[in-house]
């Protein structure tokens, strides 16, 4: 097999991958569909977005945790803005996680919410890990002409 | 299908502002999710309109010249805008904020409004098509929703019905709401009366003059409330 075939092929196997475990659901085909020869890049640009955007929502919940009187409006906040833009691009764990989340908030119940930072934490870097993997292959698939 | 052949963007006074060179239809997006802004714009470039996006209800009213009272409903450079699609749940001002000073403007209450939302709420949904929004998509956005969208810019153009329109799917609501056990079902029906008087309709008796949205996003997400019901 060349090496074309072998790229697309580990391409195809780890996509099917991410969505038979839970990582990403329709809403990513749902992206992919929109990327055309205008917007080549498009899915990539997307994910870079929401990368950044975690980032920061993480680190604001995590501080909004940290605080004396820790301000529950203000962790779900972040929280359901996360949700979203995970919601937008596919993030099905992720989301799910949000989802969760946000209930501890509500409760008001510091030691759950703790641990879904953590738990969201995870889910996120594991996915930005299985994405990052999943775009170099296509640059691979690219600079092999395709 | 049709496509957009996108060559460069143009920024004016920190608008990102696609090229105005066809007659294709202008949508005024607003989001203050930069993710959800990057996709409702491509949705909508894919589906060959003409897009302007930003983050605030602020920065719409901006666009639109409603904050320095001019009296026509051109954006800068003279892009008229066709239609507004926003976010329901941002900082500031809301969607529903942001539809109620569009629908109280004499100069851009014509403009067909959609609201966008990740919260699947009744409640919200009915407040926001009494104030004169055509639709409610719930996100994420579907390809499919946003082709809807040349509908209503149609049927402004074909049957010049505005805030009428919103009548057509209120019917379709309250078909699927009556058998629902939601406690909104008291705010339907008080709400209703400023409308013509109608009976229940059901699907498949709507009046045919409007094309009858029967898959709607709208009425997608009713059925789903109700448990599939047709």
């Amino acid at each position: 097999m060349d090496v074309m075939s072998q790229l697309q092929r580990q391409w195809l196997e780890h996509s099917a991958f991410l969505r038979k475990e839970g990582y990403l659901d329709d809403q990513f085909e749902q992206l992919q569909k929109l990327q055309d020869e205008s917007s080549p890049d498009f899915v990539i640009e997307v994910v870079s977005i929401f990368f950044d955007d975690s980032e920061k929502l993480l680190s604001n919940m995590a501080r909004a945790l940290e605080q004396k009187v820790v301000d529950f409006k203000q962790v779900d906040a972040h929280v359901h803005q996360f949700k979203g833009s995970s919601a937008s691009i596919g993030a099905m764990r992720v989301k799910n996680v949000c989802i969760e989340f946000r209930n501890y908030c509500e409760a008001q119940n510091l030691e759950e919410c703790l641990r879904c930072t953590r738990k969201l934490q995870f889910e996120y870097s594991v996915l930005k890990n299985q994405l990052e993997y999943l775009f170099r292959l296509e640059q691979q698939i690219r600079a092999a002409g395709g | 299908m049709e496509r957009n052949v996108f060559v460069s963007r143009r920024r004016i006074d920190g608008f990102d502002v696609s090229p105005s060179d066809s007659a294709e239809a202008h949508v005024l997006a607003v989001d203050d999710s930069l993710v959800d802004r990057k996709f409702i714009e491509q949705l909508l470039k894919i589906s060959s309109f003409k897009v302007t996006a930003v983050d605030s209800g602020r920065r719409a009213l901006q666009f639109l010249g409603l904050d320095e009272e001019k009296s026509s409903s051109v954006g800068f450079d003279g892009l008229k805008v066709d239609l507004i699609i926003t976010d329901y749940c941002m900082p500031g001002m809301t969607g529903y904020e942001l539809l109620k000073k569009i629908k109280e403007s004499s100069n851009f209450r014509e403009i067909p409004v959609v609201i966008m939302s990740s919260e699947n709420v009744i409640a919200r949904i009915d407040r926001c098509l009494e104030e004169g929004a055509e639709d409610f998509f719930v996100k994420p956005v579907k390809l499919s929703d946003v082709k809807r969208l040349k509908d209503y810019m149609m049927r402004e153009v074909r049957f010049g019905t505005t805030n009428s329109g919103g009548t057509n799917k209120r019917k379709l609501q309250e078909s699927c709401d009556l058998t629902s056990s939601e406690p909104s079902i008291s705010s339907l029906s008080s709400s209703s009366s400023d409308s013509p008087s109608r009976s229940p309709i059901s699907p498949s008796s709507a009046p045919s003059s409007i094309p009858t949205p029967l898959d709607s996003p709208v009425r997608r997400l009713k059925m789903t409330n109700t448990g599939g019901l047709i």
